[in-house]
Formats: C-alpha cells, structure tokens, sequence
C-alpha cells in the first residue's frame, strides 16, 4: 500500500479519509483487519502517534473497532459500507455545489456542467454500487487525490 | 513533567551568539521536528541537551532534573558527525556501544544491521555516508533511552537510505515512553514523522505547535511554513 499524502492537510484527517474512502468503496469489508499501527506508520513513513489518533477518531465515529491485544477492525454492521458512502457522497456533493454558487452558477447551468462532464469522460460502468457497494476493484491509492 | 525543559538559554561561542534566549518546553512521548537552517543553532541546541555542551546563561532540564550523569543515561544523541573509529568494524563498533550503555540491546542491534543491510564485518572505513547514517541510527535506536536526540540523521545521506532511515524511524519508535527530537534542515522528506515541530532561526525560537493544528490553521505544509518563518 503506497499512501500518499497532501502536507499541506493534517496527516491524521487523510489517513481517516483514506481508511473511510476503503470502506465506502468495500476494498474494506466489515471485520477486516486495519494494518497495525506500528505497520501502517512504517509504510507511510509517518507518526505512530498520528496513525493512532486517526483509528481513534475512526473508532469514535464506529467505523472501527479496536480488539484488545488484536488490533483494529472494520465495524461488523453490514450497514457500514453503505453509511460512510452516503456520509462521503454527501459532503462531496455539499462542498461543490457551494462552490459553483460561489461561482455565481445557476442551478440549471450546474446540472448541465455536470451533464457536459460525464459525457466528456465517459461513461463509469460501475453504477450498480449504490445497492452493494462497486463491482469494480478500488484502484484508489490510499490517499485522498 | 516535559522531556525537556529549556529557561532563557544563550550559548555563545568566542565572536558568534549560537542561541540567544531560548526557551522550549518539549512533551514526552513525541516526535519533534527542530528545524531551522544550516546555522541557526540547532546542533548547539542538541548538544546542550545531551550535555555536551554547557549553556553561557540559562536552565536547561531533562525530565526534570538538571544535566548530569543520570540525565545522560537515559539519552542516546546521534552527532552529525562521524564519531566512530575508522579501523573498527560494524561487529565492534556494535560491541564497543553495548559495553558503554546499559540499555543498548544487543539482539536489536543485530536485527537493525540486517534489516538495514549492512554487513557486520564491513570495517567502518569502508563504509559509505549513508551506510554509516544507517549505522548511527542503529546505535541510536538499539538503547532504550527514553530520550533519543538526532542531529540532520538525513543529511548528505544517499535518497534510498534516507528512506530507510525514516521508515525505521517510524518502526522502532517506542510510542508513549520514548522521546525523539529529530533536527534537520531538510523538512520536506521528514515533515510526516513530526507530531510536534520548533522552528529556529537565528539562534532564536520563531514558531512551535502541533504539526497537524499549523496544516490545518495555514493550509501549508511544514516545508512552506518552514520557508516563511526562518
């Protein structure tokens, strides 16, 4: 796993969205194990104490479940998957609608700059996600562009 | 009580003023980044926390207590310079800081060297910048000191090692009871490993903070910030 990061964002917010962005897309399922601290820090070349506030944080918010003497653990609830995306998806589509209104855009203009877009970079055939998760392998890189 | 505590600490040199009025309380249990330029008094800092070198004026403490023997048992401080002597090998050279300190760890060294690819029988004079980097490291990091002090460990060193060098880092680093002050003016390859960061230029401390919290409230990364303050 390469993980690569912006520095200019907290370190500890982009390893939670990269183990957030795994789970949405299923390339983490509920009951997977999350790599050690000790494993992901090395790999990353970062903190152990900065990977542990990020699985904390994870873990206040249910996404994870720390096993004493284990490690940690995607939460069981089948629902989880499910929950971050739309949780994900949410915040995404927020932050740019609010920034083309920012851009004095008007709501017909957005739907159509997104129509152009799509047509533009073709067609994703994994639109079936929204019920299962993706049937497409996750090949995003861990980190958050 | 903070690893380290420094009161208004000036070190000066015959006609140069190293460090003029440094104070700096470091927590436990971290990993800090001193960065600043070549020059700004970083070595000088280190070195007096070691206790090799005496303030002119000021107060220095590690975990409380004032340099002394005690204070230097539990520090292991990696010099920027070479320290080691050239006709020994890596074997002896292992040997020879296991007999000097109670709490290197023989089996951990012997782990590191193969880990770091180095070869035990190599004579020190054979050795390159960055296996000898490599080498320091594994002295440093074979001890359980409970404060590990670093001076540029990545400077003049070769791209792969210094990656190896911060992956071994961020793998033998006991979280929670060890503390590491790592200097160097080269903070964009380490700027990750850093919970905790103090800028210094010019003998003088400009910023410290949380590395996270100074990303967050200036959208920077330590590297910019680095460039705007020192």
């Amino acid at each position: 796993m390469g993980i690569s990061f912006d520095e200019s964002i907290p370190i500890y917010t982009q390893i939670m969205k990269s183990v957030l962005w795994d789970v949405a897309t299923g390339a983490l399922l509920p009951g997977d194990k999350l790599l050690s601290v000790r494993d992901f820090a090395k790999q990353a070349k970062t903190n152990p104490n900065t990977v542990q506030r990020a699985y904390a944080e994870l873990e206040r918010m249910g996404v994870v479940e720390t096993q004493r003497g284990q490690g940690t653990f995607v939460s069981a609830s089948p629902e989880i998957a499910r929950e971050v995306r739309s949780e994900m998806t949410a915040a995404a589509v927020e932050s740019f609608v609010e920034e083309m209104r920012r851009l004095l855009y008007s709501d017909s203009d957005i739907i159509s700059l997104v129509s152009q877009q799509l047509v533009k970079t073709g067609t994703n055939s994994s639109n079936g996600a929204a019920q299962n998760g993706p049937s497409t392998t996750n090949n995003h890189d861990g980190g958050v562009q | 009580m903070p690893a380290i505590e420094l009161t208004d600490v000036h070190k000066r040199y015959y006609r140069s003023h190293a460090l003029r009025g440094v104070n700096l309380s470091v927590d436990r249990g971290k990993i800090v980044g001193l960065l600043g330029p070549n020059g700004s008094g970083k070595s000088t800092l280190l070195r007096i926390c070691a206790g090799l070198a005496s303030p002119t004026s000021g107060k220095v403490q590690v975990h409380g207590q004032d340099i002394s023997i005690a204070t230097k048992a539990i520090t292991a401080y990696i010099p920027d310079i070479d320290s080691f002597y050239s006709w020994m090998t890596v074997r002896q050279a292992i040997a020879f800081e296991s007999s000097m300190f109670d709490d290197f760890v023989l089996a951990d060294a012997m782990d590191l060297v193969r880990e770091l690819k180095l070869d035990p029988d190599n004579k020190i004079s054979s050795l390159s910048k960055g296996q000898r980097g490599r080498l320091k490291l594994v002295l440093a990091m074979s001890r359980r000191a409970e404060l590990v002090l670093m001076d540029e460990p990545l400077s003049g060193i070769d791209p792969p090692s210094r990656t190896v060098i911060l992956e071994t880092i961020a793998d033998r680093y006991r979280a929670g009871e060890q503390t590491i002050i790592m200097s160097t003016h080269e903070v964009l390859e380490s700027e990750k490993l850093f919970e905790d960061v103090i800028f210094l230029s010019e003998g003088r401390i400009v910023l410290t903070g949380e590395a996270d919290r100074l990303r967050a409230e200036r959208g920077k990364s330590l590297n910019e910030i680095f460039a705007e303050v020192c």
